[in-house]
């Protein structure tokens, strides 16, 4: 069943294949929101509003040349096409102007994807309420994000995809007031308010916890184990430009001595690029139907990630990757270690619950330094002992995920983007957490 | 220019509400994109962007709707759903706005050379495919690219007290890069790129030193390949301008945003390791350092004469003589703290609400040449060009890295070094500072990458500085 957004869309479409003159290929891509952004400040809001918003991306392909423009869309149809001619007409000026693009490479399958879950969304004055019953003592800061969010395509190939999806992402931290905090998430598509509030309570919990003395450490090799959100840091690290097949053949990608079998991480590391099942779609900005991809298999650099630019420029078999060749839904195979198991396994270290603001030292040698932030432990013999001051870490990937890996945890958790630059975003990640033998603090 | 201005107006006059309040802003945006990579010219990108934030206060408590429906009833649509929110967070909201001035002004501002016309599209593509033409035949010579990047911006500000403010902008972004690789390690050079951009017309490309720079920047890539690894050790540091708005940004700017004092990035970008006391009262940095906040130098990205809020922007020392004298904080940052700031709320597009940004934020000039600078240096490094970046969410411990080190031994340049990083504390780092440079070592730079807010913004600021010599700092290479 279609809905208002994608009535606009296919109308777009039905417009451009009539505007479309012989020779001339086209794409086209289409996102929209319309989101609510309310952000919490000691529990009160201390920003809210609502953004509406949708743009389409039109490539025009002639005669070995193409060109993209992206224009706003709006709620008025005949505005709309008015703004798609102009576009039109921008790009078939281009055009001949440009030098035969020998990268170019369409998908000339007519594939069709079509994806719509629109449970009901969040009642935001019950969210409001549940704020200020449950909160209302705490000095909790973040956002609330809610909202439908699609995205299209369509090409003159007949290839079309639609994905559209009510979610909702609230995103809090707890602060004592010591300083100290705790980072919680709440995000899905249906919402309980049972839920919100146990993940409060969880937090709640882990506050106490805070309200301990300060530990401060020395710079130093330390056991430490890194909960699914640090792991998503330095997961997050690997999508920028880790697996990209440009990145890897230019030099810039920061696991190109694990591609070319130099180096290599523990058997227990597999990555992959796990569409299936995750609540990004299923189709590339690009036009092709994404596919799962197996990364890193058993310690070792497997595929790429390929878009069809890079599919002609490398001679290499293009697997729905988009121009950027991050992946959208990163996934970590799980280990053996029990969630209760924890603390105990890891003795006496630290545990990690979130890594910030990760960049890389050295980066062919994937040595990447950043920071604990958000409910960072010292334990002794299995027991926590108190919050320990931010320190930074600097440290090979080789490392933490090679020699010093001791183990993952069996359990994962699915983390969805919190990022809303330009819009709400769609990737998400599922990871388990590692225990590390020696993890290098220098500050 | 403002050719939407008086329909705007228009519509603006027809809308109706029940706010005491209320304010539009309209921002249209076109952006052209163009690279070279390989000698393979990419394919052009273009964007047409258009809508308008309608902002509320009723009652005191201000919420906000974006929308791309330019039309009457979009406009008186968007407008009552920011009341229907501003009276469904009431009892909820943090805080009661009643009593904070609002701008009546009227005024408009235009970047410098903004009529000018430019080289057309194929014109630019050629300059850019000469400059990749021009990297040298080296097998070892991976990747290049060069890019020339457009950005036209035109906002207009209306509010019910009678403002109108409107901006006219144009930003260019020229860029370089080169990346050699063994294999086995890699070393890249770049030019602009993210560390430059400037508002006006072709000579940014002229300023920043595109044209002709290719065959420099591959043989320092070159060299970078060959070179030894950055010593570890305490080191006096000399940072090139290149580097040195890297280093403003992160340890000045973002700590004095009064925002994050306040404590509403908390959940994002973080906090601050200033308090509110501290203004008027702590030693920043060392007496040469001083800090302005300059909407003045008419070519910086983020020179403007009134914020998106409608303050009016002028220059302010933020830190003089070392001692930290204002935040940067915006009108509504200084009505919560009582504090005050300068013209920096702003916002990355008309779907974002304006909140407490960089915008310039410069290191006024010393005394001394880049030659007295090296001089002075006993056992130093020279650090140019940032490629690394990552500090705390108090904005304390750093860590950057650089793409090009050269030793200094007895006053004098020695050998080039590969993967410079050094690290420190922002609250010690700057009471290093032991030598400043002169306007001969003064440049005019920026970023079109600034990162932060909830929802998240991206925005240009910009940073001019001198070169700096910093005593005994902790620096370290890499492990290639």
């Amino acid at each position: 069943m279609s809905t208002p957004y994608q009535e606009r869309f296919e109308a777009l479409v039905s417009a451009l294949r009539e505007a479309l003159h012989p020779g001339e290929q086209f794409t086209l891509g289409y996102n929209a929101e319309q989101s609510r952004f309310v952000r919490f400040n000691h529990a009160k809001v201390r920003q809210a509003g609502e953004v509406a918003q949708a743009s389409a991306q039109l490539r025009l392909i002639r005669e070995g040349r193409q060109a993209e423009q992206q224009f706003t869309l709006g709620d008025d149809a005949q505005l709309d096409r008015q703004r798609l001619q102009d576009a039109l007409k921008q790009l078939r000026q281009t055009l001949p102007l440009l030098p035969l693009d020998p990268y170019l490479k369409l998908d000339e399958s007519a594939w069709h994807s079509h994806s719509v879950q629109d449970p009901t969304l969040p009642d935001f004055s019950e969210v409001l309420t549940l704020v200020e019953q449950q909160a209302g003592d705490l000095d909790l800061v973040g956002i609330y994000a809610a909202g439908p969010i699609c995205r299209g395509f369509a090409s003159s190939f007949r290839a079309f995809g639609w994905h559209q999806a009510n979610s909702f992402n609230f995103d809090w931290s707890l602060f004592h007031t010591n300083g100290q905090a705790v980072k919680a998430n709440y995000a899905g598509q249906v919402w309980s308010g049972e839920d919100f509030s146990a993940r409060l309570q969880l937090a709640r919990e882990q506050l106490e916890y805070l309200g301990r003395p300060t530990i401060t450490l020395k710079p130093g090799s330390y056991r430490a184990y890194l909960a699914p959100a640090a792991m998503d840091e330095i997961a997050g690290m690997l999508a920028w430009g880790g697996f990209s097949a440009q990145a890897l053949a230019t030099g810039n990608s920061p696991l190109q001595r694990l591609y070319t079998g130099d180096d290599k991480l523990d058997p227990r590391v597999s990555f992959s690029e796990q569409v299936s099942g995750s609540l990004s779609p299923a189709f590339s900005s690009e036009g092709s139907p994404r596919k799962d991809v197996a990364l890193i298999v058993e310690g070792r650099g497997h595929a790429r990630l390929v878009s069809p630019r890079s599919a002609v420029e490398f001679d290499l078999p293009g697997n729905g990757a988009d121009s950027y060749e991050a992946p959208c839904a990163l996934s970590l195979a799980p280990g053996e270690l029990a969630s209760a198991d924890i603390l105990a396994r890891l003795d006496t270290g630290l545990y990690i619950s979130n890594l910030w603001y990760l960049n890389y030292s050295d980066l062919p040698a994937a040595r990447m330094t950043g920071l604990t932030r958000f409910a960072t432990f010292w334990v002794e013999n299995g027991q926590i002992q108190g919050p320990v001051s931010t320190m930074r870490f600097d440290d090979s990937l080789y490392n933490l995920l090679g020699k010093q890996l001791e183990e993952l945890t069996r359990d994962r958790e699915l983390i969805l983007s919190t990022s809303t630059y330009g819009q709400r975003q769609t990737g998400s990640s599922h990871l388990p957490g590692a225990l590390v033998r020696g993890l290098t603090l220098t500050l | 220019m403002f050719d939407s201005s008086a329909l705007l107006r228009q519509r603006f006059a027809a809308l109706r509400s029940k706010a005491e309040l209320f304010s539009l802003r309209h921002v249209k945006q076109s952006h052209q994109s163009l690279s070279v990579r390989r000698n393979v010219a990419e394919p052009p990108f273009f964007s047409q962007d258009e809508g308008a934030m309608l902002t509320v206060r009723l009652n005191g408590v201000e919420a906000y709707a974006a929308t791309a429906d330019l039309s009457q009833s979009g406009l008186q649509r968007a407008l009552e759903h920011a009341e229907a929110l501003a009276r469904q967070i009431t009892g909820h909201h943090l805080l009661d706005l009643r009593d904070q001035p609002v701008p009546s002004t009227r005024h408009d501002h235009i970047s410098p050379n903004f009529d000018q016309s430019l080289p057309n599209l194929a014109d630019c593509l050629e300059l850019l495919a000469t400059e990749s033409a021009s990297v040298p035949k080296d097998e070892r010579l991976v990747d290049w690219q060069a890019s020339l990047g457009m950005t036209l911006v035109e906002q207009t500000y209306l509010n019910s007290a009678g403002a109108e403010l409107r901006n006219a902008q144009r930003f260019i972004f020229p860029g370089l890069g080169v990346t050699a690789s063994d294999g086995r390690d890699s070393q890249s050079r770049s030019l602009g790129r993210e560390n430059f951009g400037q508002q006006g017309g072709f000579e940014v490309v002229q300023r920043c030193g595109l044209v002709g720079a290719a065959r420099r920047i591959a043989d320092e890539a070159l060299q970078l390949l060959l070179a030894p690894n950055t010593p570890s050790g305490a080191r006096d540091l000399l940072l090139m301008p290149d580097q040195m708005m890297l280093q403003i940004h992160e340890s000045i700017g973002h700590p004095l945003e009064m925002d994050r004092i306040l404590g509403d990035e908390r959940n994002y970008a973080g906090t601050s390791f200033v308090k509110p006391s501290d203004f008027g009262q702590l030693q920043y940095g060392s007496p040469l350092l001083n800090v302005t906040f300059d909407p003045t130098i008419d070519e910086e990205l983020a020179s403007y004469s009134f914020d998106d809020d409608g303050t009016a922007a002028s220059k302010q020392f933020l830190i003089r003589e070392g001692k930290l004298l204002r935040p940067l904080g915006g009108a509504l940052s200084q009505f919560r703290s009582g504090l005050d700031g300068v013209a920096n709320s702003r916002a990355c597009g008309w779907n974002r609400a304006p909140i407490d940004r960089m915008a310039n934020l410069n290191i006024e000039p010393g005394d001394q040449s880049l030659e007295q600078l090296i001089k002075g240096i006993e056992h130093g490094i020279l650090m140019r060009t940032n490629r690394s970046w990552s500090i705390d969410d108090a904005r304390n411990k750093f860590q950057f890295g650089c793409e090009w080190g050269q030793l200094i031994e007895h006053g004098e340049l020695k050998g080039v070094v590969k993967n410079p990083n050094y690290r420190g504390i922002s609250a010690q780092f700057w009471r290093n500072l032991s030598a400043v440079g002169d306007s001969s070592t003064f440049q005019v730079l920026g970023t079109p990458n600034c990162g932060k807010g909830e929802p998240n913004q991206v925005i240009r600021v910009g940073h001019a500085s001198p070169a700096c010599v910093f005593r005994q700092i902790d620096v370290f290479g890499g492990d290639a």
